[in-house]
């Protein structure tokens, strides 16, 4: 599959996911946040980072990038879209995900190897893993605690769009230990923590996070 | 404004910082943004409408924030 990965002005982990996408079995193609223009793609991911230096709110400038429109039509369509740390943040603000990320309850910025629980397999970015599966894979982030309203938190663990959650610790007071959801279409998932960086021995926690890159393939001949 | 119920985590650093620097008896301190924006001409109601859009789309997350819109006369 060719899945397209965005970079904004302030993107960081872009170069990682496209490398994921690669080890993953998937071509990587790279797509720019000012061209209205997915080229093609079967999937899209947007990476983590700071986009247009989180002015604003983090997300809130980028879901208004020319790309975005394109996104957010083919997601409507059911094409799968993947947004990590940033690009989480991204896809609440543009609402293809219910929910806001506000600053850590700690007010620091968080940097560890943080162990997850998969909720939810049944996405295109989860089916590689078995529910239930516990992942250890890094987590970085300023403002990564999810918020949500009771109704909606409600309809998120009562629907199974909790894809994600923290074990052993909340590391950020993300409401219900979240780290990770979809939508109702199942095809829009966004998770804080990065799997991009843990599908190498050589750098990285280990391989835990490159599921998030094969489950691309298994889907499509499922 | 972050809404009532969203934890303001930069309020409460500010809520922390107050009593260390001797400012006694303030017991909640919530931090948000003011965006001062200057209109061509005058403040019509289709104006303000367009204002309050600009809060709604971009200025605001209506998720976590509440917002309100005066309208001042320019210096």
């Amino acid at each position: 599959m060719k899945v397209g990965v965005v970079t904004f002005p302030g993107s960081l982990d872009d170069v990682d996911a496209q490398r994921a996408v690669r080890i993953g079995g998937n071509e990587a193609v790279a797509l720019w946040h000012g061209d209205a223009d997915l080229k093609g793609v079967d999937a899209v991911i947007l990476p983590g980072g700071f986009s247009y230096g989180d002015y604003l709110r983090c997300g809130a400038i980028s879901r208004f990038a020319p790309v975005m429109d394109k996104v957010v039509e083919a997601a409507g369509a059911g094409m799968p879209v993947l947004g990590i740390c940033n690009g989480f943040q991204i896809l609440c603000e543009s609402h293809l995900l219910p929910g806001a990320l506000i600053r850590n309850d700690h007010r620091k910025f968080v940097c560890r190897d943080q162990l997850l629980r998969i909720e939810n397999n049944r996405t295109p970015w989860t089916s590689a893993y078995d529910a239930g599966q516990e992942i250890r894979i890094v987590l970085k982030n300023g403002e990564g605690g999810f918020v949500a309203d009771a109704p909606t938190l409600e309809r998120l663990e009562g629907e199974g769009q909790v894809v994600a959650r923290y074990l052993e610790m909340n590391p950020n007071g993300s409401m219900n230990e979240i780290a990770g959801i979809t939508n109702e279409r199942g095809n829009v998932v966004g998770l804080m923590p990065h799997p991009e960086h843990a599908v190498e021995e050589l750098t990285g926690s280990g391989l835990d996070g490159l599921g998030f890159f094969t489950s691309l393939v298994e889907a499509s001949f499922a | 404004m972050p809404k009532p119920e969203i934890l303001d985590p930069q309020g409460k650093a500010v809520l922390g910082a107050l009593p260390r620097l001797g400012f006694a008896g303030v017991s909640e301190v919530r931090q948000g943004k003011r965006f001062e924006i200057e209109i061509e001409g005058d403040v019509t109601d289709a104006v303000l409408a367009e204002v309050n859009k600009m809060a709604e789309t971009l200025l605001s997350n209506p998720v976590i924030e509440d917002y309100a819109v005066t309208v001042e006369a320019s210096a």
